[in-house]
């Protein structure tokens, strides 16, 4: 017996099956304010499946499937199914995004252009992108930024914004008004607690952005600026994106078009607020 | 909620692809049912093909024009695996025959339209096999690591060489010396094949055309469990579409393998109401059954059947190797994996 | 018998300047390769038809300011296209 949800974000529509009632009550309702697929049709297919009839009920561990699939994926217990459905639309992505090239990147805008923010997992870019939508930016995605090969433009992917352990508390404070998923303890990535996009980023959900500037930021001890030359830019926008190698050659025009046109700084920052203030400074001298 | 769309099977995929324009009456719910198992059968871009130019909801067809991205790449991909697969041999003078996607990819067949290639498959004559692993090797191939176990069952029974990978492209390539196990019971001709094999341009070859309908039948019913048999026997329909069955019976004689083809196109013919001469339409009794195990797939994707699945997957083992040696070769698999590693 | 080397055609790639280094996209290929000095050059001089390694070395020299103007820099550049596939030896 299947449950089932379905949600559009962005441009991708995803449709959740699943063979337990609460990852997919916990979607619909941290996903209300979000619409439905065009044409009833998803994109993406995503289940939630128990590997044996009895892993349903003893001890029940969610296994993810889908269109793309990840062989030897590890299971999730149930109390983490809201995490399994987030990555595997994640992966369904990952795999099988044909028309945007990914990057892998938080994104947020305003007036009409995108701030760029991408690296190593933990470095923070999901933390920076929630804050700098507390103070004014739209948030256009914490996870993918999809770049379209055809016009140069980011388009907004809004997921729930993803929070892992001191970020939870760092958010908690800096966003009392927002709405928060539950409290997900010991995951294999520890802590994690999910933050739904403010109304407005919702609301503009299908509103491209031209790319103004690119941040590659890593948290740590100093506080500083520089210079990435196109090439460094390049290298290690393909290596962060899963799909540049499918979109053949729109994915080579579009990443040349992207880093000989837009300009890119990595920057290293002891504390959020330092980061946030540098961020400014760059936007404001562009 | 989706219980409709869940008790739809395999068939509703065929009926597209037979007959696009059925597709006029489907609903949002039909037509999400529709490419999912398209995509869990591997034919979302032969779908994609066969529904060009056919009125159909926006997201339907964003989701075609993205199977049709994904082909054109993967076609380019394996094409240019074959290619340096040429550079590599051309030097030994041997018949480099292609085999299966990329055979039909590169003599720009119709079973080549929307059809996804992994590994490329070449054959070579049973003398040149050993230079042809030492070419392979010097152009950047090697082994995908097997257990000395493995190696030794591949090299001595198995059509194929263990498998090769490339190091820098890494893409599988698999070189075979004839095209079933010789622990299999039908054995076919492969000096055969290899002599009556086409030409093309750049001197890479392909299977005559009734040769490359006995692979592909062999494969499907006398070697698999009939996983992905929906995306085979489109193959095999698209093959009889455009070369007939003329010399086909005969070749299949030869290759020992007329039960498999006569039930090969006996199914096309009932799954995809391939034009066939009547005579190839002589019903078996477990007709019905592999049907069943074919069109094993639900609206979400799912492979459904599960017991039937089952019974067709032993069956696979028991074609491949005589039962004396299935126990052995199982025993061994098992008693290696409690061994400390 | 001396080897001749043949590059893919013109159309066949596409190629950006970044800044030291080129991103070139192979179309036969869907390859995308970071080249840096001599390579693009190589890849240039051979784009009106195949040429042995002397050939090749001569009209380097003699079109460009190279850093590695000896043969044996030039046979390693070359193994090195010729495994990419962007140059064929026949």
């Amino acid at each position: 017996m299947m449950h089932d949800f379905a949600v559009r974000i962005g441009p991708v529509g995803f449709r959740v099956g699943s063979d337990w009632r609460a990852p997919v009550a916990a979607l619909a309702d941290l996903y209300r304010d979000y619409p439905a697929p065009q044409d009833g049709i998803a994109d993406f297919t995503v289940r939630l499946f128990a590997d044996r009839p009895w892993r349903r009920f003893i001890r029940p561990r969610v296994m993810i499937g889908g269109d793309y699939v990840l062989p030897e994926a590890a299971p999730l217990s149930l109390r983490h199914g809201l995490l399994a459905a987030e990555m595997a639309m994640n992966l369904q992505m990952a795999l099988g995004q044909r028309r945007f090239l990914l990057l892998h990147a938080a994104t947020v805008e305003r007036d009409g252009r995108a701030l760029v923010m991408t690296g190593e997992s933990g470095a923070g870019k999901s933390t920076l992108a929630a804050l700098l939508m507390t103070r004014g930016w739209r948030l256009m995605g914490d996870e993918f930024a999809l770049l379209d090969p055809e016009s140069g433009m980011v388009y907004a992917f809004p997921r729930l914004i993803s929070l892992k352990n001191r970020a939870i508390d760092v958010m908690a404070a800096a966003a009392p008004g927002g709405r928060f998923g539950p409290l997900l303890a010991d995951t294999p990535k520890g802590a994690i607690r999910h933050l739904v996009p403010d109304a407005r980023s919702i609301a503009a959900m299908e509103t491209p952005a031209r790319p103004a500037l690119i941040l590659f930021p890593t948290f740590g001890h100093d506080d500083a600026a520089r210079e990435v030359s196109p090439s460094e830019v390049f290298v290690r926008l393909t290596q962060a994106s899963t799909n540049y190698v499918s979109l053949a050659e729109r994915g080579f025009t579009a990443l040349t078009r992207l880093v000989t046109t837009v300009p890119a700084r990595a920057i290293d920052y002891p504390d959020t607020e330092r980061a946030i203030a540098r961020v400014e400074a760059l936007w404001a001298a562009l | 909620m989706g219980r409709a769309v869940t008790s739809a099977d395999g068939r509703l995929l065929a009926r597209a692809l037979a007959d696009p324009a059925s597709t006029a009456t489907l609903d949002g719910a039909g037509w999400q049912a529709l490419l999912a198992m398209a995509r869990a059968e591997l034919l979302s871009a032969a779908l994609a093909c066969r529904l060009q130019g056919l009125p159909m909801p926006p997201a339907a067809r964003r989701f075609l024009d993205d199977a049709l991205a994904s082909f054109e790449q993967g076609r380019t991909v394996a094409l240019w695996e074959a290619e340096m697969a040429r550079r590599a041999l051309a030097p030994l003078g041997v018949p480099v025959v292609m085999l299966k996607g990329s055979a039909f990819l590169a003599a720009g067949l119709a079973a080549g339209q929307g059809r996804f290639v992994g590994d490329l498959d070449i054959m070579v004559p049973h003398e040149a096999i050993g230079a042809v692993e030492a070419a392979l090797l010097d152009a950047g191939w090697e082994w995908v690591k097997p257990d000395p176990y493995d190696d030794a069952y591949y090299r001595q029974w198995m059509h194929e060489l263990p498998p090769m990978i490339h190091r820098e492209r890494d893409r599988m390539i698999d070189v075979h010396h004839t095209i079933l196990p010789l622990t299999a019971r039908p054995t076919p001709d492969a000096a055969a094949m290899i002599a009556d094999s086409v030409a093309l341009e750049n001197g890479l070859r392909v299977p005559s055309p009734q040769d490359m309908i006995c692979h592909a039948a062999a494969h499907l019913f006398a070697d698999g469990d009939l996983a992905g048999g929906m995306r085979n026997l489109w193959d095999i329909h698209c093959l009889i579409g455009e070369f007939g069955t003329e010399g086909l019976a005969a070749r299949a004689v030869q290759h020992g393998v007329e039960a498999a083809v006569a039930r090969a196109v006996r199914q096309a013919g009932l799954l995809y109401g391939t034009d066939i001469p009547d005579r190839w339409r002589v019903r078996g009794p477990l007709d019905p059954l592999f049907t069943r195990r074919l069109t094993a797939r639900d609206g979400w994707g799912r492979e459904a059947r599960p017991i039937t699945r089952q019974a067709f997957y032993v069956r696979s083992h028991w074609l491949r190797m005589p039962p004396a040696m299935l126990a052995r070769h199982l025993w061994t698999k098992w008693r290696k994996r409690g061994q400390p590693s | 018998m001396t080897s001749r080397y043949r590059a893919a055609p013109p159309g066949a790639i596409v190629a950006v300047r970044l800044d030291m280094l080129t991103a070139l996209y192979h179309r036969a290929s869907g390859q995308t390769h970071l080249l840096a000095s001599p390579a693009p050059e190589i890849l240039d001089a051979l784009a009106d038809g195949p040429l042995t390694a002397d050939t090749l070395l001569d009209r380097l020299r003699a079109a460009y300011d190279l850093i590695d103007a000896d043969a044996g820099a030039l046979a390693a550049r070359l193994e090195e296209l010729v495994d990419t596939g962007l140059v064929e030896r026949r």
